[in-house]
């Protein structure tokens, strides 16, 4: 009938309040003069590992997208189409072109980074080394449609791009 | 009017300026303390974005506070649930004004205006204006710091206190919801339950000082000892009903934000939410101020006796000591505020009614008789040997309250309960 509950004898010091107040106080205030952990933003960022400081971003961090371009400055995408292919989120538009030499190149190429899903396939994929997803993670914009990226856009990015994490090679060996 | 009557109404609105601008400058500056202590305890930084080091934080806040939406909840009493605030804030800012925040300064003064007349460039225009309005203003004497030196001192103050509640209760049940309700219910039974311990901690500082006026407290402190000494137990009961008093952690059963959302001001915005925190801050300046007059000499500045005597620089300085004495006492408040969990409601209940009231009790009886006996019996007439003689005795009484009772006695954990009659029997 009755609810056993089991009713334990503590020690004195584990059932004092007033000492178990002072110790907590001497916590407190000694922790009031440890290093912060805060990271100051916008004057203190996460870098890529290359750049180690005190704050990284991980190796496997697929941020915002870039193209990557020639010594010509035309970009590397052959217009396969392997990546809007491979595209989980449909995000990449890709409308081939081709010039007088035969030359495949894109027309269009637009990536929709709202419905982007950062899987990095389209990097995985691109037999040119072309398309990349990049160590980057500022990409506030004043409105919805400057996340489409189109082409010229991709191409102007400068920031560091992700060396894709394989599972196989988790060090990147 | 007779003219010191109106250099007695000059004084004291210069006094009351002073004292009022001071009180809601530092309860702006003391949110942002709190922000930045509790930061601190936590490895933050806390607000630091705001104007040098996030000085200019509480002018944002406050900026932000008027210029936000009033809600009104729909089905809540329109005229108390406005009204409520203000109940809250005029006693919070009321009892500044018995405080003694410097010594008191002899001020000699025949004709106000043409004391002005000396300001250079204007000083013609005023003097012409203030003797054409008011004619001749008079004052002679010691000016006591306080806006207004109450013969009734902490009597006022205890009076005053309570009232805040009214606002508390009124905004709980005003605003027709469940959690403010309930958070303004908490705030009167435990107000009621801790105001008795409250006054009955003092009793011993009345019986010591012989007087209830602020000063005169604070120049028996100065001739004897503080009363931190003589009467500790007092100071304990004193302050942890103050903090219940103030409704801070670990007493803020009105808020208790993981169970009420925010207690009796859930229902508030803006401005009206505002007034309840700068009433809670106020608050805790009285109570720390309080406990600075009542039980750390005031601005009484310790081994000297230097201060006693009347002039400008007793007065800056004191003013100085009594600052720093009250800042540390707010960041004590500070302190047990992140560190200390939040009580049960029946814990809080238990330590007020069965704890503190009945130590502060047994400590007027026996101060009482400590008192009799040092003064009549042992002949004891010098205040510090008698205060001497006292605190010796509250090393043993500490030691009684603090190392004896403090065995799971003071707070207890959930078996410390009694079963009542409705609940289910436990084994033993």
């Amino acid at each position: 009938m009755a609810i056993g509950v089991k009713v334990m004898k503590r020690p004195t010091s584990d059932v004092s309040y007033v000492r178990a107040t002072l110790k907590g106080m001497a916590l407190t205030f000694k922790k009031m003069f440890e290093p912060k952990v805060t990271m100051q933003y916008p004057e203190e960022k996460s870098a890529p590992e290359a750049e180690r400081g005190a704050w990284t971003l991980s190796p496997r961090w697929r941020g915002t997208h870039r193209m990557l371009t020639d010594e010509q400055g035309r970009s590397k995408c052959v217009a396969c189409g392997l990546c809007p292919q491979i595209c989980p989120a449909n995000c990449i538009k890709l409308v081939p072109g081709e010039d007088e030499e035969g030359n495949r190149y894109p027309l269009i190429y637009e990536i929709d980074e709202f419905r982007c899903v950062f899987c990095g396939y389209c990097q995985e994929v691109c037999p040119e080394e072309a398309i990349h997803v990049g160590v980057h993670y500022e990409n506030a914009e004043y409105s919805r449609d400057r996340f489409v990226y189109d082409l010229e856009r991709l191409s102007a990015q400068t920031h560091p791009v992700s060396t894709l994490w394989d599972p196989t090679d988790p060090k990147g060996e | 009017m007779s003219p010191e009557i109106k250099g007695l109404i000059l004084v004291s609105a210069i006094k009351l300026i002073v004292v009022f601008t001071i009180t809601l400058v530092g309860v702006a500056l003391l949110t942002l303390m709190e922000r930045k202590v509790s930061a601190w305890m936590q490895y933050r930084h806390g607000p630091n974005r705001v104007g040098f080091a996030g000085l200019l934080q509480p002018a944002a806040d406050g900026l932000k506070n008027i210029i936000k939406e009033e809600t009104f909840p729909g089905e809540a009493n329109r005229v108390l649930f406005m009204l409520a605030p203000t109940l809250a804030f005029i006693p919070a800012l009321m009892l500044g004004s018995v405080i003694h925040w410097a010594a008191p300064l002899q001020i000699d003064f025949d004709d106000f205006g043409s004391l002005l007349g000396g300001i250079p460039l204007v000083g013609g225009l005023l003097r012409t204006v203030v003797h054409a309005l008011f004619g001749q203003i008079t004052y002679h004497g010691l000016m006591p710091m306080a806006v207004a030196d109450l013969p009734v001192g902490f009597l006022f103050v205890l009076a005053i206190s309570s009232m805040g509640v009214y606002g508390i209760a009124l905004a709980g049940w005003s605003s027709n919801s469940k959690y403010s309700l309930l958070g303004g219910l908490r705030a009167t039974a435990q107000m009621i339950s801790y105001e008795v311990a409250m006054g009955l901690s003092l009793v011993p500082v009345l019986m010591l000082s012989g007087n209830v006026a602020l000063g005169e407290i604070i120049k028996s402190q100065q001739q004897g000892l503080w009363y931190i000494l003589p009467l500790f137990i007092s100071f304990f009961v004193f302050l942890v009903s103050g903090f219940a008093e103030t409704n801070r952690l670990p007493f803020d059963m009105p808020e208790a934000e993981s169970e009420l959302i925010a207690g009796y001001h859930t229902e508030y915005s803006a401005m009206k939410f505002s007034m309840f925190f700068i009433a809670e801050y106020a608050n805790m300046v009285t109570v720390a101020a309080m406990v600075t007059t009542l039980f750390f000499g005031g601005w009484d500045i310790p081994f000297t006796h230097w201060d006693e005597a009347p002039g400008i620089a007793q007065s800056l300085a004191t003013a100085l000591v009594m600052f720093l004495k009250v800042f540390c006492w707010l960041f004590f408040f500070m302190w047990i505020r992140w560190t200390l969990p939040r009580f049960r409601y029946d814990q809080l209940m238990a330590l007020g009614w069965k704890v503190l009231l009945p130590i502060a009790l047994a400590y007027v009886m026996v101060i009482g008789v400590a008192i009799y006996l040092t003064e009549n019996v042992a002949g004891l007439t010098s205040p510090k040997a008698m205060m001497g003689v006292l605190f010796l005795l509250n090393l043993g009484l500490g030691y009684l309250v603090f190392v004896v009772l403090d065995r799971g006695t003071l707070i207890g954990g959930p078996q410390s309960r009694k079963p009542a009659a409705g609940d289910l029997p436990r084994a033993a």
